[in-house]
């Protein structure tokens, strides 16, 4: 990895209300072009994520392969792992790469979750159907005179299992739960994540990797991540109600990722082709893992698996990492994940391993904070998280530095990072 | 020479068009000779019911008449003989009694659509290199090959006269729209599509045109709004050209009589008019301006000995300053060149206003269907910009637009050099600091050039690429052949304060502004130099260019070239005031929205004089004589390396009247002699700076002239 950056993460609805994914993607890898002085012509394929892609535009890789920077031949994929589709872009890159078939990729991610496609009913979806294929006035008034107004009433996607039909924020509030989770260490896992963000965006840190967006013209160009709350406090957070059981929950949004818009994406190479360009390796793909579980039991308990898995192929121990990047899509599944980690009767009965994991060190974890306070556009997050991770290895000279990240379906992602 | 292939399959006689050793099919003697052969063996053939046009050329229908044939014409008569023969050709299309169709790809201009228009049916492609018009009065003359008859029967006298008189062209889309063509259809099938309409026509069917609708019925079909059509367009003629360019008047005139005396009247007219037109001044000067700037378009503006180095590519262009002139430079650039533009300033604010200014051109490039919609999402992802140096690592060339201030620009070019590769141009687009002072801030000099854009970038026609003593002959190519892909008419001009254009057009200006000093009416002044021929008069230019930005190059100019370009008294007073020009709704005229509106009389007040009503005897002679007198002198000290360059620089850079040849072409027209003699008369009456170059008394004793006398 050389490279890398990302647009500002924006709260869904707010300053990217009007940008698609495809463009947000497409003005970012024009910056990630710019700021490595790339040359169009040496790249050989794209993968994006994209959760919610629109159905007009399937494939959001493509698009962005055919900026005019690049030549029109480059081959380029849309990914879905959910949440860790970013990942698994940069793992299919690395994959790539390893295997030969291409020296130089761009891999990243975009997601808009301000404007995500919305179904018509089934009903009125067959009508529309057999309306297109009707011959005649007198057909297609039969079928127009067939439409209720129930019929319009739309299929809004909604951020739930398909096999158990459990929301996301129903399964962070059955792990809460189930592993004794308090209302107070969420919020304050909630809190450091805003703290340390808002110390990343002060001292420039998170800001380094963000490409400036212009919006509307004769507006300033959008710059920093806005979600980010400098003033939070616990006592404000306190009197937030829980949003998936009212009544006994403890997942409020204060301790949740709230819906996102944004565009991350990172520039691989071979190690030679590196060199070849005069480019110097800002990090290397130690190993990555993916796991998954049963999305029956605790549905975002994959990292906990991916983990160790992503650890032995490389070869380390877990008190070998200088730095830990953690998705936090809730606190709860944050704090449940380190709790899994750290546990060795865990290890045993899930794992068989005879010792934890490992201890996760809270002052090397998510250092400028996590996806709570920065924002979760799903399909560009592990962009974000990888290019962070990088950054501040290369910062703070650390050798190895591990990703984890929570998706949908039960799976959790893994990468080991390494600096020479 | 054989130039057509006729092959007879099923009834129809396909005619293919291709001469043989040329790029394009034109019509010259040759091909109307063989085609004379060819036409009436067609029309007597039993065998053959329909015949089809074709080009054998792979982008070109028929580019149109000979312009040689044209050239070499020394008399009236002689013209009036070459173009009977041209309709005499076109006529034969007309009359073969059997259906004829075109089946058009590429270029169908001139001689070319008026053969077209003489077939009974036209396909055309909807290649975007397939293009129709009548473009002849741009050389002053008029479509005689019964151009001025057929279109307006054709497509009615209002289309018609939009595209004659402006020497248009259209694409083949818009010609559909028009009823200029029957069909438009894919490259592929235009041979096949031709063949059938031709076994069609042969069965006796007749294609269903259009005639305008209601608005045709009232304009187009029917005596009194044809009158009222033919008035407007007259009083329009005589606005646009101050009666300078006879030949869109005679091309009014031969429609008008066409239609209203039937054709075989209009061609006789038709044919009077060019034979008039042919040998005139005008069209002579006309031509001659077509010659030069199609000989420009070759020139390396190399004069260095041994081979001319290839111009490099230029993919990747950086431009340091995202104002109004890096933004129209920008815009320009993505729309034409289709290049990478990337935008430097110091403020994002900047960046944001000057990415906005460049999308604007690029759109208007989408609106105006130079470019395509698939293109346009292409070209926009090109245009990007920020406030550090991120992506002129990149750069293939870096063209500077910042302020007009050394130092500042000594920052940039030392800063750029640090970022840029080894091989990446560094451009200044400077209009009035000299480009060795500039690139004295960097190591490599001799990639350090100037190209002077005019404002606004977009619409100006002219670039001046500037070289330095150092300059590599490899930069000069590159930047002159990038400068052509950016759509400019480029000169190659020495490295001295003002260049060319704007070292003749100071003492101009200042003149206007000691004739305002001297009491003479702002209108007068202006009126004298628009009937002279210029499309804007010099007071009313000095308002367009800005106050402030024509003081500060006039300082300039004062300091390197002493007394006679001491600048106007009164402009600083006037910038005192809160005077800018048009750009701030204030100058010598009042603007209102936007908009001029009458000359400002307070401005005699800061001038400290009373608009005089004696009129003043040497107006023109002092304005016009200004500039020719500074050009010779420039030509002199090889500030330009032809007379050629020089004229074409003025008359797409000033707007110098064209009809006139550029101020060395007049200086020949009015004879030497005559202007060192009257400059003579103006030195002793206003002073030193009048005094006549020392190249026009030498020129003048020896009898000498800028041109060869051919």
């Amino acid at each position: 990895m050389v490279g890398g950056c990302r647009s500002p993460f924006a709260r869904a609805g707010t300053d990217f209300k009007d940008v698609s994914p495809v463009d947000l993607a497409r003005r970012t890898v024009v910056e990630l072009v710019h700021r490595m002085n790339l040359d169009g012509n040496v790249v050989d394929e794209m993968f994006f994520g994209q959760v919610v892609p629109s159905p007009l535009i399937p494939n959001l890789a493509r698009e962005v392969s055919l900026l005019s920077q690049f030549p029109r031949s480059i081959p380029a994929a849309a990914v879905n792992r959910a949440c860790a589709s970013a990942n698994s872009a940069i793992a299919h890159g690395h994959d790539q790469i390893l295997s030969g078939n291409a020296h130089v990729v761009i891999a990243g991610g975009a997601e808009s979750l301000s404007d995500v496609p919305i179904l018509h009913s089934r009903r009125m979806r067959d009508t529309l159907l057999a309306l297109s294929k009707a011959r005649g006035m007198g057909q297609r008034l039969k079928l127009i005179a067939r439409i209720r107004p129930r019929d319009f009433i739309p299929l809004a996607p909604a951020i739930a299992e398909p096999s158990t039909g459990e929301t996301m924020g129903q399964s962070a509030e059955k792990m809460a739960k189930e592993n004794g989770i308090s209302r107070e260490a969420q919020d304050q896992i909630a809190l450091r994540s805003h703290r340390l963000a808002a110390q990343g965006t002060e001292d420039g840190r998170l800001t380094a990797e963000i490409v400036p967006i212009f919006v509307k013209p004769g507006q300033p160009p959008v710059t920093s991540d806005n979600g980010i709350r400098k003033d939070t406090g616990l006592e404000q957070m306190a009197q937030l109600k829980p949003v998936f059981d009212r009544r006994y929950g403890t997942v409020t949004a204060a301790n949740s990722s709230p819906l996102t818009d944004g565009a991350s994406a990172v520039l691989l190479m071979s190690e030679e082709a590196a060199r070849s360009l005069g480019y110097e390796p800002l990090a290397y793909i130690r190993s990555y893992a993916v796991a998954a579980i049963d999305p029956g039991e605790q549905l975002l308990m994959g990292p906990a698996f991916a983990v160790p898995r992503a650890m032995d192929r490389a070869g380390i121990t877990f008190r070998e990492f200088g730095l830990v990047e953690m998705h936090e899509a809730f606190a709860s599944q944050v704090l449940s994940n380190i709790q899994a980690l750290e546990s060795k009767k865990w290890a045993e009965e899930r794992l068989g391993r005879s010792e934890p994991v490992g201890q996760v060190d809270r002052d090397t974890l998510n250092v400028m904070g996590g996806s709570i306070a920065i924002g979760h556009p799903f399909g560009a997050t592990g962009g974000r998280i990888t290019l962070t991770l990088a950054n501040e290895m290369k910062r703070r000279d650390v050798q190895f530095g591990l990703i984890s990240v929570c998706a949908q379906g039960g799976m959790g992602f893994a990468m080991v990072l390494e600096r020479s | 020479m054989n130039a057509f292939t006729i092959d007879r399959r099923d009834g129809i006689a396909k005619v293919v068009f291709d001469l043989p050793d040329q790029p394009v099919n034109k019509i010259s003697k040759a091909v109307r000779d063989e085609l004379d052969g060819i036409l009436p063996d067609l029309a007597r053939d039993p065998e053959v019911r329909a015949v089809v046009l074709l080009s054998g050329k792979p982008d070109n229908f028929i580019a149109g008449a000979d312009i040689d044939e044209f050239v070499a014409l020394e008399s009236a008569e002689e013209a009036l003989n070459l173009v009977r023969t041209g309709q005499a050709l076109v006529n034969q299309f007309a009359e073969l009694g059997k259906p004829v169709v075109a089946g058009i790809h590429g270029p169908c201009l001139g001689g070319g659509l008026e053969t077209a228009l003489a077939c009974t049916y036209r396909v055309a492609t909807d290649h975007p290199k397939t293009s129709l018009g009548l473009p002849e009065v741009q050389l002053g003359i008029l479509p005689a090959a019964g151009g001025c008859q057929r279109l307006p029967r054709l497509i009615g006298a209002r289309a018609a006269l939009g595209i004659i008189l402006a020497g248009k062209t259209v694409p083949a889309k818009r010609a559909k729209r028009m009823g200029l063509v029957d069909e438009v259809v894919h490259p592929a099938v235009l041979e096949q599509v031709a063949l059938q309409a031709a076994g069609r026509l042969a069965e006796g069917w007749r294609p269903r045109r259009g005639r305008g609708g209601f608005a045709g019925l009232l304009l187009d079909r029917n005596p009194l709004g044809r009158r009222l059509v033919f008035s407007k367009a007259s009083e329009q003629l005589r606005k646009q050209t101050g009666g300078h360019y006879p030949a869109p008047v005679a091309a009014l005139d031969a429609v008008w009589h066409g239609l209203s005396r039937g054709l075989k009247a209009g061609l006789q007219r038709e044919a009077e008019h060019f034979a008039e037109l042919a040998v005139g001044d005008v069209s002579r000067k006309l031509v001659q301006i077509f010659f030069a700037t199609t000989a420009l378009k070759k020139d390396t503006g190399v004069d260095e000995e041994g081979p001319t180095p290839e111009p490099r590519k230029v993919v990747n262009l950086g431009i340091v300053g995202a104002g109004f002139m890096g933004a129209g430079i920008g815009g320009t650039a993505v729309t034409r060149a289709k290049v990478d533009v990337r935008f430097r300033d110091t403020a994002w604010e900047g960046i944001g206003n000057g990415l906005e200014a460049t999308r604007k051109i690029l759109k208007s490039g989408l609106k105006r269907r130079r470019i395509s919609k698939y293109d346009f999402r292409r070209l926009d992802s090109l245009i990007s910009g920020g406030v550090d140096w991120s992506g002129f690592g990149r750069a293939d060339l870096v063209i500077e637009a910042v302020f007009e201030d050394l130092e500042i620009k000594h920052q940039v070019f030392s800063d750029l050099e640090t970022q840029v590769r080894e091989d990446c141009i560094l451009a200044s687009n400077t209009s009035t600091i000299p480009i060795a002072k500039i690139a004295e801030a960097v190591k490599h000099r001799e990639r350090v050039i100037g190209m002077h854009f005019f404002s606004p970038v977009e619409k100006m026609p002219l670039l001046e690429v500037i070289v330095t003593k150092e300059t590599a002959p490899w930069v000069t190519v590159t930047a002159l052949t990038f400068g052509r892909k950016m759509g400019k008419t480029a000169i190659v001009t020495r490295d001295c304060p003002g260049f060319w254009v704007n070292r003749i057009l100071s003492p101009y200006l200042n003149e206007a502004g000691r004739l305002v000093h001297e009491g003479v009416p702002i209108e007068e002044i202006d009126g004298v130099m628009k009937r002279f021929g210029f499309p804007v008069g010099p007071i009313t230019l000095l308002d367009e260019v800005g106050l402030d930005v024509a003081q500060k190059a006039s300082s300039v100019m004062h300091r390197a070239y002493g007394d006679r370009m001491s600048p106007i008294e009164g402009l600083k007073r006037m910038i005192d005031g809160g005077r800018q020009g048009r750009k701030n709704g204030r100058g010598f005229y009042r603007y209102e929205k936007g908009k001029r509106q009458g000359v400002d009389q307070a401005v005699y007040q800061i001038f400290q004089v009373e608009p005089s009503p004696v009129p003043e005897t040497h107006v023109e002679q002092r304005l016009v004589l200004a500039m020719l007198n500074e050009a010779a002198r420039a030509l002199d000290e090889c500030v330009i390396r032809s007379p050629r360059d020089g004229d074409i620089g003025a008359i797409f850079g000033i707007g110098f009247p064209p009809f006139r040849g550029g101020p060395l072409r007049h200086l020949d027209d009015m004879g030497v002699v005559r202007a060192v003699d009257t400059l003579e008369i103006l030195a002793g009456a206003y002073g030193d700076r009048f005094s006549p170059a020392p190249n026009l008394k030498r020129m003048a004793e020896h009898g000498e002239r800028f041109y060869s006398a051919a």
